[in-house]
């Protein structure tokens, strides 16, 4: 896995599949995609990063503990669903608001959309962790 | 009410505290809970005594209609009077007799809540009320045995109680909820109005079984008497309150209380009388062979408790007075006997009944009331255990003498004679005679350890002074309660010269025959004993190491430690889970299959490529000489899957799937090169067959279930709905992504739960491995 060209293409790609994972994520909701699918393209970016350069350099670009990413995956999941109790409403309700900046630049903002991105950090940290332990040198 | 009930425990909690603050006059004062409690009840005797039952009743489970509900009659009454009272003293004795223990708030917290318990499980209606207070009681008195947990035996002593009685109560729970389900409801007091009879004869016989698998372990009934005696390892408060007074009385508690139910019947009589029979004669033989004073109360308890099943087995109306009578007159004169026996242990530093002798000079009240507590024992007038005796022998007088009736009288007066002769060996070896050398100096126990043991002991008198009062305030209102018939009987002393009164001057007479020779007998059972060796005792042994053995075996077969192996398992119980179902059908399923035709057209035809190309794929991984070409090569079966879903209009899942696989391949490929895997597959052609075989099944399994999914008409409901309001709800045309983070976040959440659980048990793995591998490197 030392060849030259792996090993100058590998940053290049990695960057491409990042930007391409939040991609993925961000317009899950109304095209193929989503956090589960995002973080796996997200993930094995990672991996592949790790197989061409090292365990650590994995690290040093994750810069928190996977497992930190993780549960902070989870916890941002578990707070956009409680968000709805403020408003008087079950748990896990979705809400939106919309976002129009000069009727120019026109979005909605949601809880669904953050209980999504909670999933991909889910993926992306616990995949990650695994990888990197098996990347890891005796 | 509840509270009253529910206070033991409150205080309980508090008692350490109390005692660590106040010290032992903390302890004293704990009594209190106690005796109000008993106060609480006996003020309740007018008005129960005259026929009213009082209810209180909560809602507990309501969609299973389970209630935290009691009722308070006059056979709870006596019950709840006796444990409250009987509690009070115990702990007044148990805070002398663990003076200065560093655990002695624990100790008296653990006595609290197993009185608390006790209530409970005397006062409850429902069922499931009755069997929480009932696995209660089993718990708390573990607690109590096991109270010097440093003492191996001890520990023993209290598994073993437990595992019996916890297990007894298990097959007690089965055996109420049957019942409940037969007669319709979860309450005692609308079960006592259903009769037997009218159950179906199979369910009955199932149902008495199931109680008195409960009954008969918790009151230590022949073949699970072992535990009691092995009890003794507890501190003697609580073999005095618990294996006499109290806890095993729950089991004839349980057996009075269902008398209507399922009393009166063939079956009943003959099981319990026969148990109840040998359980006597068994249980004062083993008094007779033991040398400590606490083993041999405890073996006479269990013949106690024999005679007390004997007698409601009987069910005559003569023989459920005496039971009632005799529960009494047990309670009392037993708790006194253990109190004093626990003084004598604690006075000389020794229970050996041949080791103490000539205490009366130095412990003459203790000497007295042992006097008191044996002769109402004995069944000698004017004692209440003699009215007992009197009353349990009129069964005969009605009767005609069968050969039934005759087994069951020589089986009372055989018993009876037994337990006269532990009784005067008790009152009589320890205290008159010579003094001997005992580990400790002798002395008087104080004033709070014999206070428990005379009232009780005098109470046995007393009694029968008021008897006319204790028996229309007390016993017939209670047999009202259990009997199925009206009570005309009533209690006396003197009953004029009859059969009753015959049967006792013989008992009594064979006892002191006894008596006399009674060391000549104890050499005997005891070398008869050392010549068995075998009994249930060594039994219970036996079978814990059964389990351990056969666990140990299940464990060698299914956690060998080598993966390929789980992996077959995992197949194996796979495999077995799809053909279950549908093996007596599965040639129909097949000839379906068969039959139906596919038309060749551009789609099927770029299916059939692509599956020609996965099963193409899934023969080189077969095939394959090294791992990586295996793995890669299982990569191209996963994306050809892939490409499957797409061209059947699944996007994400085809995305996914083939993100999946890529993953999927970097970790195993990353696993390879960190375990060190040998390239080559080494297993041999037999466990290669093997996994074709179940691999085999498995995959034509699941193609078989697929396609019966398939062939029924496809229920659109679901996707209607989600296809509809995926938009309008949820703001979401992806309906996939919808589903995810919207329909079914809470599924999701659940999920992602899990990745997050599986990374850190992964990592766990891992690093645990490393550890191992470098304190190895360390050592070499």
């Amino acid at each position: 896995m030392q060849t030259i060209i792996f090993r100058a293409a590998i940053p290049l790609i990695t960057t491409l599949m990042m930007i391409f994972s939040v991609f993925i994520l961000l317009r899950g909701h109304n095209a193929p995609g989503g956090g589960f699918i995002g973080g796996i393209i997200a993930a094995s970016a990672f991996a592949v990063y790790g197989i061409a350069q090292s365990e650590a350099a994995i690290r040093k670009a994750l810069y928190f503990k996977p497992l930190t990413i993780s549960a902070f995956g989870l916890l941002l999941s578990v707070l956009s669903g409680l968000f709805s109790i403020l408003y008087d409403k079950p748990f896990l309700t979705g809400l939106w608001h919309k976002v129009d900046i000069f009727h120019t630049v026109v979005f909605y903002i949601s809880t669904p959309l953050f209980f999504d991105i909670g999933v991909y950090l889910v993926v992306v940290g616990g995949l990650s962790a695994i990888i990197l332990v098996l990347e890891e040198e005796e | 009410m509840v509270w009253i009930i529910l206070s033991g425990f409150f205080v309980a909690f508090a008692s350490p505290f109390c005692v660590r603050i106040l010290g032992q006059i903390g302890a004293y004062l704990l009594s209190i809970v106690a005796f109000g409690i008993c106060y609480y009840f006996i003020s309740f005797t007018a008005e129960v005594s005259s026929g009213s039952v009082l209810y209180y009743s909560y809602e507990w489970f309501p969609n299973m209609s389970v209630r935290f509900a009691f009722f308070l009659d006059p056979l709870s009454l006596i019950f709840a009077i006796l444990i409250s009272g009987i509690g009070g003293f115990i702990i007044l004795y148990a805070a002398s007799y663990l003076k200065n223990h560093p655990h002695l708030g624990r100790f008296l917290g653990f006595i609290l809540a197993f009185m608390a318990s006790m209530l409970g499980l005397v006062l409850a209606n429902d069922i499931i009320t009755l069997f929480v207070f009932w696995e209660a009681t089993s718990i708390t008195s573990f607690l109590l045995i096991g109270f010097d947990s440093h003492r191996a035996e001890a520990r023993r002593a209290a598994i073993q109680a437990l595992v019996v009685t916890g297990g007894g109560g298990l097959a007690l729970l089965a055996g109420l909820i049957l019942l409940s389900l037969s007669t319709g409801s979860l309450l005692l007091s609308d079960m006592l109005f259903f009769n037997g009879r009218s159950l179906d004869n199979d369910l009955y016989v199932l149902i008495l079984l199931l109680i008195l698998g409960g009954a008969f372990t918790k009151s230590a009934q022949i073949p699970f008497h072992f535990w009691l005696p092995n009890a003794m390892e507890a501190p003697t408060p609580v073999s005095a309150y618990l294996h006499s007074a109290t806890m095993v009385k729950a089991g004839v508690y349980l057996l009075m209380r269902l008398n209507p139910v399922l009393g009166q019947q063939p079956l009943w009589t003959e099981i319990l009388s026969i148990v109840g029979a040998l359980t006597l004669v068994v249980g004062s033989i083993l008094a007779m062979a033991s040398r400590d004073l606490k083993r041999m109360l405890a073996y006479t308890t269990m013949a106690s408790l024999g005679l007390l099943v004997l007698l409601i087995g009987m069910g005559s109306q003569e023989a459920l007075l005496a039971a009632m009578v005799y529960l009494v007159a047990h309670s009392f004169f037993k708790g006194a006997f253990f109190m004093l026996a626990g003084g004598v242990d604690h006075s000389t530093g020794t229970r050996d009944i041949y080791a103490v002798s000539g205490l009366y000079r130095v412990m003459p009240l203790t000497a007295v009331t042992a006097a008191l507590a044996a002769l109402s024992m004995c069944g000698l007038p004017p004692f209440l255990g003699f009215v007992a005796k009197e009353t349990m022998y009129s069964i005969f007088g009605s009767a005609s003498l069968g050969g039934f009736h005759i087994f069951i009288m020589l089986m009372l007066v055989i018993g009876n004679a037994l337990m006269l002769v532990i009784a005067a060996s008790i009152a009589i070896m320890p205290f008159y005679g010579r003094s001997y050398k005992t580990p400790k100096i002798p002395h008087e126990s104080d004033f709070f350890m014999l206070c428990g043991p005379v009232i009780l002991a005098l109470l046995g008198i007393v009694s029968v002074g008021y008897l006319h009062n204790f028996d229309t305030y007390f016993i017939v209102p209670a047999l009202q309660v259990i009997a199925p018939f009206t009570i005309s009987k009533n209690l006396h002393l003197w009953g004029g010269f009859n059969l009753a009164l015959l049967l006792s001057i013989v008992t009594i007479l064979f006892g002191v025959f006894i008596y006399l020779y009674k060391d000549n007998l104890h050499r005997f059972l005891v070398s008869l004993f050392k010549f068995l060796r075998w009994g249930p005792d060594k039994g219970f042994d036996q079978f814990v190491n059964a389990i351990t053995r056969l666990s140990f075996i299940w464990r060698k077969y299914m956690q060998s430690g080598h993966h390929s192996h789980y992996l077959m398992l995992t197949f194996v119980f796979f495999a077995f889970a799809l053909w279950a179902p549908i093996y007596d059908d599965a040639y129909d399923v097949f000839k379906e299959m068969l039959a139906v035709k596919a038309e060749i057209t551009l789609q099927n035809l770029l299916f059939i490529a692509i599956i020609v190309i996965s099963v193409l794929s899934v023969i080189i991984v077969l095939m394959a000489k090294t791992r990586l070409f295996a793995i890669v090569s299982l990569g191209i079966q996963g994306f050809s899957v892939a490409v499957i879903f797409m061209i059947a209009g699944a996007p994400d899942l085809s995305f996914t799937q083939f993100m999946v696989d890529t993953l999927a391949i970097v970790v195993l490929t990353l696993v390879m090169t960190r375990l060190a895997m040998q390239m080559v597959d080494y297993r041999s052609m037999q466990e290669r067959l093997l996994g074709i075989i179940v691999s085999l099944f498995c995959g034509v399994g699941i193609m078989v279930h697929l396609n019966q999914i398939l062939s029924k008409p496809f229920n659109a409901y679901i996707s209607d709905y989600f296809n509809a309001y995926s938009f309008i709800e949820a703001h979401g045309r992806n309906i996939v992504n919808v589903i995810i983070v919207d329909f079914r976040a809470i599924d999701t959440l659940g999920e992602i739960s899990v990745v997050m659980g599986a990374a850190i048990a992964c990592l766990a793995l891992v690093k645990m491995r490393n550890k191992k591998t470098k304190l190895a490197s360390h050592t070499s």
